[in-house]
């Protein structure tokens, strides 16, 4: 496919995506609301898939999320803030927190690097537990206010979404953003960053010796990645105008993983389809929901014992990067 | 004080245990269980069952959890671990499958055992004194007594037998191991079984004295990461101070600064993994 070609596909299903989703579910804001929950959740995803592209798994994607949330909130309820300074101002400051962490962290190989972001889920939501005098401890913060309008002098951008259809405004937000974020992780993945990035996940002793920075593009990697976190919880926050401590728990960092595996993770929109297709399929089948966690942590294990690629690795095997042999032969003494 | 390092040690002697198991199955497959916590909470689930609802004497019950476990652990491996680790050569494989597992004894404990927090009768009553102000309750000296057994009946277990001999040899060289006519395939079963049945007994054991709920799994094995974090994965002597330094932490912490202890903990554990990444004594 010639750029110009892909450009022309991506902005037509982009439209189609705009138009269409609105006009489906017109007088359905349920199904309205499934599609924005499932773009905001793709959001998050893309910070996971980006952390799995340098080679390692990132389980703790729901703690950087509530920070974000969490921020977000604080910043408009108790500094008054506009929720459209709010929102980038929580994605700093999920960022920020996950390059402090991520400095030492980044180190950990493997299995310690996903030990220590588990922990890091859990560790988050006692921290806002504890925490009263900041996140107002398990009683969470609530009604939190609609974003209001943004105007850049003196004409209005965006309206307030309180004299919007709130379901239609919010969706729109969600849509947005989550072109955005797809539109930075495909022109991340296909620069001279992405390339950093592949060699990475091959071999981070080789592409050391070949002069590239290992530490920094680690730390980029992850800055990046739970920046998006960040966001993606404040986008989470104004669309149910609350946060607890268990809006995101050790199983939404779990489902994050999922979502990545089921789209395929050699794939920039492998979170983005996988996302859609799982998050949107249990909305079909409403008498399984108290099953979901259930086919969830089957699907899961079916996938590793049958597709361990991946959905959407059937197809495009040429996306796949290739695979290094890592597992050891010797475990250690004991 | 004496009460606080009391508490301590009863908690790091079976977090001891819970560790044992999942170092072990670290250095035998390089797999992380992350299903660990949920192994410990079916043994829970199994005593209160046994002991608690049957009413047969506690004795049987920790037998019952043991076997249980043992079973469940054989099948992790044949059913699951095994076929993964055969096809994949990316430990992130079997990282995926486990997560996956723990998400499915977490429902299936939700749907089977449902939300609430079961407790069983005390096992012993009436209380130790020791010295001036420190309390022991009976139950309590109990666990500690059967976990300290526990463990050095496991690292005689390691050590002198056989089939110890023959799990550390695969876990220092598989391929080596299976030259010298090991057979790998039974032992990674024996591996598994024990490791599950570790976790299972600890779960056992703690029931009795704080009962047992559906949504304990993840917090255990998070628990557990920590431990084998602080003493290194893939060393027996690390996960046994893991536990006890993770125990004595956590009542240190619940003395001096009530709340927000995990907090601490965890800020403690980012500082001392930036300076020592393997752990006190993990393999380099």
């Amino acid at each position: 496919m010639t750029r110009n070609r892909k450009i022309t596909l991506a902005a037509v299903a982009i439209a189609l995506y705009l138009i269409g989703v609105p006009w489906l579910c017109a007088g359905r804001n349920y199904y309205l609301g499934v599609v924005t929950t499932a773009s905001g959740l793709a959001v998050i995803c893309a910070g996971v898939w980006l952390i799995f592209y340098i080679g390692r798994i990132n389980i703790g994607q729901g703690a950087f999320a509530l920070i974000g949330g969490y921020a977000a909130a604080i910043a408009v309820t108790k500094w008054g803030l506009s929720f459209w300074i709010a929102m980038p101002f929580a994605g700093l400051a999920s960022m920020l927190v996950g390059m402090l962490i991520g400095l030492p962290l980044l180190r950990l190989k493997g299995v310690y690097f996903s030990m220590i972001t588990l922990s890091l889920t859990e560790t988050a939501r006692l921290a806002a537990q504890s925490l009263k005098a900041v996140t107002n401890g398990p009683n969470g913060i609530l009604n939190i206010p609609l974003p209001g309008e943004l105007s850049i002098f003196g004409v209005t951008v965006i309206p307030d979404f309180a004299t919007l259809n709130k379901h239609r405004a919010l969706f729109y937000l969600g849509a947005v953003l989550l072109v955005v974020t797809y539109a930075v992780i495909h022109r991340v993945v296909n620069s001279r960053l992405g390339w950093l990035f592949r060699s990475l996940q091959q071999n981070e002793d080789l592409a050391s010796s070949f002069g590239v920075n290992v530490p920094m593009l680690r730390v980029i990697a992850f800055a990046i990645c739970t920046f998006f976190a960040g966001v993606g919880g404040a986008f989470f926050v104004v669309m149910q105008q609350s946060i607890y401590p268990a809006t995101f728990a050790v199983q939404d960092s779990t489902y994050f993983l999922l979502y990545c595996f089921i789209g395929g993770l050699g794939f920039v929109f492998g979170p983005l389809v996988g996302t859609f297709i799982l998050y949107m399929g249990f909305e079909v089948l409403q008498g399984f929901k108290e099953y979901q966690p259930l086919l969830y942590a089957l699907l899961m294990i079916g996938v590793m014992l049958w597709l361990p690629n991946g959905l959407l690795s059937i197809r495009l095997p040429k996306f796949l990067p290739p695979k290094t042999p890592s597992r050891p032969a010797s475990g250690g003494d004991i | 004080m004496g009460q606080v390092l009391m508490n301590g040690i009863y908690s790091g002697v079976q977090y001891s245990l819970i560790a044992l198991g999942l170092t072990l199955i670290f250095s035998l497959m390089n797999v992380m269980n992350f299903a660990h916590g949920q192994l410990y909470v079916l043994g829970g689930f199994v005593t209160y069952y046994v002991y608690g609802i049957v009413g047969l004497p506690f004795a049987v019950a920790l037998f019952a959890a043991a076997a249980t476990l043992a079973a469940v652990g054989v099948l992790f491996d044949v059913l699951l671990f095994r076929r993964v680790l055969a096809r994949s050569a990316r430990d992130e494989s079997t990282m995926l499958l486990a997560s996956g597992s723990a998400l499915l004894l977490d429902s299936l404990f939700i749907i089977f055992f449902g939300e609430k927090h079961r407790g069983v009768p005390p096992v012993a009553g009436g209380v130790l004194r020791i010295g001036q102000g420190i309390f022991l309750p009976y139950g309590r000296a109990l666990i500690i007594a059967l976990s300290v057994i526990l463990i050095a009946a496991f690292i005689l277990f390691m050590t002198y037998t056989r089939w110890g001999r023959g799990l550390r040899a695969m876990a220092q060289d598989r391929d080596a191991a299976r030259l010298m006519g090991v057979n790998v395939a039974r032992y990674s079963m024996l591996g598994w079984a024990i490791a599950a049945l570790l976790a299972g007994l600890a779960g056992a054991m703690l029931v009795s004295v704080s009962g047992v709920n559906s949504g304990l799994g993840t917090w255990i094995s998070i628990k557990a990461f920590i431990m084998v974090m602080i003493g290194g994965a893939g060393a027996i002597p690390g996960a046994i101070i893991g536990g006890l330094v993770l125990g004595m932490l956590e009542s240190l912490g619940a003395h001096f600064m009530s709340g927000s202890q995990y907090l601490a903990i965890f800020v403690a554990l980012i500082v001392f993994l930036a300076i020592r990444p393997r752990g006190l004594l993990g393999r380099q």
